[in-house]
Parts: C-alpha cells; structure tokens; sequence
C-alpha cells in the first residue's frame, strides 16, 4: 500500500450498528453517571474546549472515531484521548506540555472563552444546526430512495449497515449543516436532511424479526430516487 | 459536587505564576492513578493557558449531575399523559413543546417524539457515538454508548430488551431511530393502567429513563399510590 493511498484512507472505528460479536447490554440504575472520579472531570474539559471554538462538534466526532484503540478505550477515556488530539494537533498544546502537567508556551488566540457564569445560558442555548432552506427538498415524504453504496475517505454519518440500501423517506427535517464537510473544516454546506426507514428483513435478512423498521437520518447528496 | 470543588481550590485555578501551589498540587497527586494524573494533567494545561475557566467545569458537572436529567423528560411524558392538547403539540412541534416546559440546548436543539402504542414500540440509539437528548434525559448510560446495545439493537431489539427483563406482547413491531444527525428522539410510552385520576407529579414518577429510551417500560402504580389519590 502506497504512502498516498494510507494518507486518503479514513477508517471509524465508531461504526457499530450490526457489528457481530458483542455481548450483552448491562443496564445501570438511573443516577448512575461516573464509574471514576476523572470521568465527570474529562467530560467538563471536552465540553468547555468544545465552547471555546477552537473545533466544532462533528471534527470531535471525528477525532473520536478515529483513534486506533477506540474498541479497547472505555467511553471517557476515548473522550479524553480526542480531546488530547484535537488540542496537540491544532498546536493550542504541545505534546511535551501534557508530558509535564504545565504551561510551557504561549497560548494561541482562541473565538472564545466558556466562563463559569455563562454556563447555564450556553448550555440553554446550544447549537442549533437548522439552516434556511435555500432550494426545495429533493424527495417527498413516502419516496423510495437508495443511499451512497461507497465508503467516503472522510467522516460520515451515514452508517456502513445502510450504505447502498432502498428505504422510504418518512420525515422532512429541513435543512441541516452536513456533517461531512463541517467536520473537514469545509464550511457547513447546509443540506436537506431526512429521515429514511428500511425494513428490518431487508437489511438483515429473513431470520430477522418482522415488523423491525430502522431508520437513519441522512443528508440529501447521500441519498439519490430508486 | 462538593468533592470535586475541594480538589480544586481556588489558588490552584487562577494564578499562572504560583510555582509554589503548583509543586504543592503536584504532590497532592502522587496517589492518583494514570486518568486521573492524564486529567488533571491536561486540566492543568488547558487552565494555566487561559482556555478554559475551571469554575466553569464544576458548573458543568454540577449542573448534569444536579440539574438536568431524566426526570426532566419524565415531566414532558407525564404532561403528554395527561394533557391531549400538550400530547398534539409534541407530535406536531416536539422541540417548541418541550422548550416549554424550560428544556432546551445542547444536544436537544432539534426533538423529536415517538409515541408507542399497543402495535409499535419505539426504541432510540446512537450506533455511531452516543447522540441522546441531553435536555431531557441528562447523560447517556454507559450502556447507551456501548458496543452491545449499539450494535444489536438495530438488528436484534427484542434481544436486547431480554438483557434488562422487557418482553413484548406479541404482535408489537419495533421501530429503531438511529440518530445519525443532529435530531434526537424521545420515546412516549404508552400510558399505565391503573392511573387514571394521578395528577402528572405521581404519573411522572413512573416514567423511567429506560421507558423514554425504549428500553424499558414506565412503572406501574404501586397500590398505595392508588390509595391516596
């Protein structure tokens, strides 16, 4: 494999839907939110570097998915290892500086600082990703459509267990930033975004339970009639 | 979190040049293990450049902790339970009706709710990271954000309800969100037997977070619930 075609390459690990060899789900009583005491810690740090804007949710989406030992990390440790990621890469730390547990250079210019008496009103607010609509919507409610069968070299959110099927489009959510170029950094391309059911045997086969309907919400260019 | 608020006094949080705090702190933390050395290693940093406020940190947790959680989502089932005008609008405009009742924001910016019934029930999952609709239901589980329930519950669901001891009446289909954008989905279970004349305070304390994520069922009233009303 050539050195050009490892850089184009992107692989999520993060892509689970249908994934075989998983055993069974451990149900946890309601209050039980933190199984360690840095985890609420690490979660505040990615939500307080995530308000400054130095990145936006779907490039730490990305980051996420793409670390190599994602299936071996619990989930605030792959938080934490994002987190690690995105500060070291964009250069706002320097890897010998989390060695060290101190500042040892200048900080970098930042849009903004998440200060504790704005927390309540950011979180309140959040970050909303309608957009107005700018063109109609390609397909109507109850149309047959097919999603992209290829595998993108970027972050996605279409998941493998759908890509290249038939399903109906049964919502119309308006128009979305597409989280495909946002997390690229290519602007938010705002695009139609649906919500498109399959059947449960047409994705999994006949011994799948009848009456199992799966629905993914999709973005217009991922979609084309069938 | 008053814990966390005593690991983090305030000369410890504010003043880049206080050498002598920070090789105190350090010492403090020679008994951690290696996440809690790698946190409050990157804390340090983030904080001692100027990016962050680590007040603001105690705020967040405190107020996912504290402030916003599942019982918020319980009181918007309760009120859809009791109240047919409030149960059209969810179905019509379910981020408008939630907004409401004061639930809005981050990751909750656009809801939508699906209402079972006696033929569907509905079950929400992110098999992509761990979406969840923050405003009403506070933090995922770990379980949510979990490759067993991620990846089985798109293809196997009834199983997956075996593993937390829900069976279906036969003849119930089941309806999978996949929350792959930046919509997030509520469940409305169906409304208990046996509640008719509780006001929404005694009907949302028998909606579970489970119930509003599909994977659980609301409670039933217990019999001296009955009795006072």
């Amino acid at each position: 494999m050539s050195a050009a075609h490892t850089s184009t390459a992107y692989t999520s690990h993060a892509d689970l839907g249908g994934q075989p060899g998983h055993g069974r789900v451990l149900p946890e009583p309601e209050g039980e939110l933190f199984h360690a005491d840095w985890e609420p810690r690490a979660l505040a740090l990615t939500l307080a570097m995530g308000a400054t804007g130095a990145w936006n949710i779907d490039a730490s989406r990305s980051a996420r998915e793409t670390l190599a030992h994602y299936a071996q990390l619990s989930y605030y440790q792959i938080w934490l290892a994002a987190l690690e990621k995105l500060v070291t890469e964009r250069g706002l730390v320097q890897p010998d500086e989390l060695a060290r547990g101190r500042a040892q250079s200048p900080a970098l210019p930042l849009p903004r600082k998440l200060l504790a008496e704005a927390v309540p009103a950011t979180l309140a607010r959040g970050s909303h990703t309608e957009r107005p609509a700018t063109t109609p919507a390609r397909f109507h409610i109850g149309q047959r459509v097919r999603t992209r069968a290829e595998a993108p070299p970027h972050h996605s959110r279409l998941p493998a267990y759908v890509r290249g099927r038939t399903g109906t489009v049964e919502r119309l959510h308006g128009c979305h930033v597409f989280a495909d170029a946002h997390a690229q950094g290519l602007g938010e391309q705002p695009q139609w975004l649906y919500s498109v059911v399959f059947d449960g045997q047409a994705l999994w086969g006949a011994d799948t339970a009848s009456g199992l309907r799966v629905s993914v919400d999709a973005w217009d260019s991922t979609l084309e009639a069938a | 979190m008053p814990d966390m608020a005593n690991e983090h006094p305030p000369h410890d949080d504010h003043d880049h040049a206080h050498d002598a705090a920070h090789s105190h702190a350090h010492d403090d933390h020679n008994h951690l293990d290696p996440m809690s050395l790698r946190v409050r290693a990157l804390e340090t940093v983030l904080s001692e450049k100027g990016y962050i406020d680590p007040a603001a940190l105690d705020v967040l947790i405190d107020t996912y902790q504290t402030r916003i959680g599942p019982r918020n989502g319980a009181k918007v089932v309760a009120k859809a339970w009791a109240d047919p005008a409030y149960r059209l609008w969810l179905q019509d405009d379910a981020s408008a009706a939630i907004a409401s009742l004061g639930y809005t924001g981050r990751q909750g910016e656009h809801m939508v709710a699906v209402f079972n019934t006696p033929q569907q029930h509905h079950m929400v999952v992110c098999t992509l990271c761990s979406c969840y609709p923050w405003p009403v239901l506070g933090l995922p589980p770990t379980w949510y954000k979990s490759a067993p329930y991620r990846s089985r519950v798109v293809k196997e669901p009834h199983a997956v309800l075996t593993d937390f001891g829900v069976t279906l009446p036969t003849g119930t289909d089941i309806r999978v969100w996949d929350s792959t954008a930046e919509v997030r989905y509520l469940v409305i279970p169906q409304r208990p037997p046996g509640t008719e004349g509780l006001d929404e305070a005694a009907l949302a304390a028998l909606v579970t977070r489970d119930s509003m994520i599909g994977t659980g069922l609301p409670l039933t009233p217990r019999f001296s619930t009955g009795a006072t009303r």
